[in-house]
């Protein structure tokens, strides 16, 4: 036996080998308790998908849209130049018609956003501070069934109902657009809303009462300053889809144009990409407008 | 007599109380006067009505029967703002964004008192629940038992003729509960106004109140001053509920006794002695074998089981003992011995 080793440690080296130390258990295992231990590598894998979908798709075809709206097309040959140029820009300015869209444009998203919020906010209260559990469970199911409808459904069903010969026989316009996209984004702006209001706590309606304070002003210093970031997050999706949208005013919207519609001619009739292109950014710019104001209100701190 | 009668009017007046929320009934039938400036407690177990009926009085849930009176005017179908009470929420229910003092003046702006009068008269209310200097902050800054005393002083600043308090202390740790117990009750003596608070903690409505009634299933088992709740108590739940239950009944009150019924001692009057000793004429004993003993700092609980059946629990002061002289005692055989006129009959 070796003088420098005694039973004791030659005992320890012969049991402590594989079995004792190494975690039990196959590599599944141990890539398990890896993870738990690297909670870098961890929060990594589970975001490399979605952010390579952020990354690559979304931020990326952004990006092409902004360069090709620099570019323009040769008139006779009907080709790409790819070429850097202001004169798209230079014509959505400088053009009257390109201005008045925008304005109509922008005019029917504010007009959308407001007569949903007037629709929303006292349906979204009755769900989430009156109605029972129960109808409170029904409420959101009614609130939620039309998102399973296709778009082109409703706006056909709202056709019908304005044609002349229709329910409501209104007829078409920039009246039965706004009519429409109203109805179509309804729940965007509902859900958000009550989602706001079942956070806020019933014993601060009660303390208001408590103090005094009646319905009316109750709602104007307690419930409305608190479900603002709601209503902000809620007028973020009825204003983006609003100002984006092109197909229910072709369906009910008779002759008037919104930006949508002109994008969509010059991909296809004037088959002018790069002008698309740059009409394409003037709602992008409105809705960064849009987002800086509500930052700039503190609504965004508590999304 | 007449021109008396405004002065003797009840605060707070309930006339056969009751309500339902759809098939069960939360509050079966309450009568209750409470006085003017009187320290009030509301004591029960949770679901027993006690929070309901506060609600009833602040005018939040309206009662399906019966009346509320707010110094002999009936205010059962006012709401909550036509009435002059103020409520302390169990989660305090401050305004997270408004200020401090924004919080306290809410009620007198409601009010449309001067903007003048108005901090005066927040300042004041923060100051006399200690909070000088913490105007500008938002209650998300403050501690518990800060936000606590916001709400105090939000509901105090209005002067009501009631102030309503739900389970105010139940958010805080025992430490600063127990202080602000002691703060509760000097505020209410400075200001005078009439306090009614619901608690599910007995020392709390027995250290605080000048009378309390104990809440269960609804209904008011007894009302009374904390003394008499505690060493008379009238019913066998106000004996469990108020203190820990000592109840003699049947066999062993008859052995014990020599009489029938149940009746109950409270664990600090019981005296734990040898087997042999002596028993005064004016005294009761029963024999046992100590079952088990709980070590609590300042005293000792012995829980004993008696040769003649049932259980009782004798609380004694470590005055001179130890932790470990105690433990030794269970199982040993002992003598309760208790005095005649500490034990009470209880209805059953």
């Amino acid at each position: 036996m070796d003088p420098r080793l005694d039973g004791d440690q030659g005992l320890m080296t012969a049991t402590a080998a594989p079995g004792v130390h190494a975690p039990p258990g196959g590599p599944r295992r141990r890539l398990a308790a890896f993870l738990h231990r690297h909670a870098r590598v961890r929060l990594s894998l589970l975001l490399s998908a979605p952010m390579a979908w952020l990354g690559a798709a979304y931020l990326g075809s952004l990006a092409a849209l902004f360069v090709t709206a620099f570019w323009s097309v040769d008139t006779f040959t009907g080709n790409l130049v790819k070429e850097f140029t202001w004169a798209n820009f230079r014509d959505i300015v400088t053009g009257e018609v390109y201005r008045t869209i925008a304005l109509r444009s922008l005019g029917v998203a504010v007009l959308v956003t407001l007569i949903d919020l007037v629709i929303a906010f006292p349906m979204a209260f009755a769900m989430a501070k009156l109605a029972s559990p129960r109808a409170q469970r029904w409420l959101v199911i009614a609130v939620l069934t039309p998102l399973w409808a296709s778009y082109l459904v409703k706006a056909y069903a709202w056709r019908v109902l304005l044609s002349a010969g229709g329910v409501l026989g209104w007829g078409y316009g920039l009246g039965a657009t706004v009519l429409t996209l109203s109805y179509l984004w309804l729940p965007y702006m509902i859900l958000p809303i009550y989602a706001g209001l079942e956070r806020l706590p019933n014993s601060l309606l009660d303390a208001a009462g408590d103090l005094g304070a009646r319905g009316w002003r109750t709602f104007r210093t307690v419930v409305w300053p608190l479900t603002f970031p709601a209503v902000a997050a809620g007028s973020i999706f009825t204003f983006s889809l609003s100002l984006g949208d092109y197909i229910a005013v072709k369906i009910v919207g008779g002759s008037s144009q919104l930006i949508g519609n002109v994008v969509y001619d010059n991909i296809g009739a004037a088959n002018n990409l790069p002008f698309a292109a740059a009409v394409a950014t003037v709602p992008v710019v409105i809705m960064l407008f849009y987002l800086a104001a509500v930052r700039r209100t503190g609504a965004l701190e508590n999304l | 007599m007449f021109w008396f009668m405004p002065d003797q009017e009840a605060a707070v007046r309930l006339i056969g109380l009751r309500k339902s929320f759809g098939p069960v009934e939360a509050v079966s039938g309450i009568d209750l006067e409470i006085a003017d400036g009187e320290f009030f407690a509301m004591l029960g177990p949770s679901g027993s009505g006690k929070t309901t009926v506060l609600r009833m009085i602040a005018g939040f849930e309206s009662p399906t029967a019966g009346m509320v009176e707010l110094g002999g005017v009936d205010v059962t179908r006012l709401a909550p703002f036509e009435r002059d009470v103020n409520t302390v929420f169990q989660d305090y229910a401050l305004f997270p964004h408004m200020s401090v003092l924004d919080n306290v003046e809410y009620g007198l702006r409601v009010k449309k008192v001067p903007r003048s009068e108005r901090r005066e008269r927040a300042l004041a209310a923060l100051g006399s629940v200690r909070l000088d200097g913490f105007e500008r902050r938002r209650p998300s800054q403050l501690s518990g038992g800060q936000r606590q005393r916001v709400a105090l002083a939000r509901a105090l600043v209005n002067r009501p003729r009631v102030l309503l308090l739900d389970e105010p202390l139940g958010a805080l740790d025992l430490k600063l509960r127990e202080e602000m117990q002691v703060e509760l009750k000097s505020i209410q003596r400075e200001v005078g106004i009439t306090f009614l608070f619901v608690t599910h903690d007995q020392e709390e409505a027995l250290t605080m109140s000048d009378r309390v009634a104990v809440f269960d299933q609804g209904r008011i088992e007894q009302v009374g001053t904390p003394a008499e709740v505690y060493e008379r108590p009238a019913t066998p739940f106000v004996a469990s509920f108020v203190g820990t239950s000592n109840l003699i009944s049947g066999d062993a009150a008859h052995a014990v006794l020599g009489k029938g019924g149940t009746y109950s001692v409270r664990p600090e009057k019981l005296r734990l002695s040898d087997l042999d000793a002596a028993v005064g004429a004016d005294e009761h004993s029963a024999t046992g074998t100590v079952a088990e003993v709980v070590y609590a700092g300042p005293a000792t609980r012995f829980v004993v089981d008696l040769d003649v059946g049932g259980r009782l629990v004798a609380l004694q002061q470590n005055l001179q003992v130890s932790s470990m002289e105690v433990t030794e005692l269970r199982g040993s055989r002992v003598r309760l011995v208790w005095n005649r006129r500490h034990e009470f009959a209880i209805a059953s």
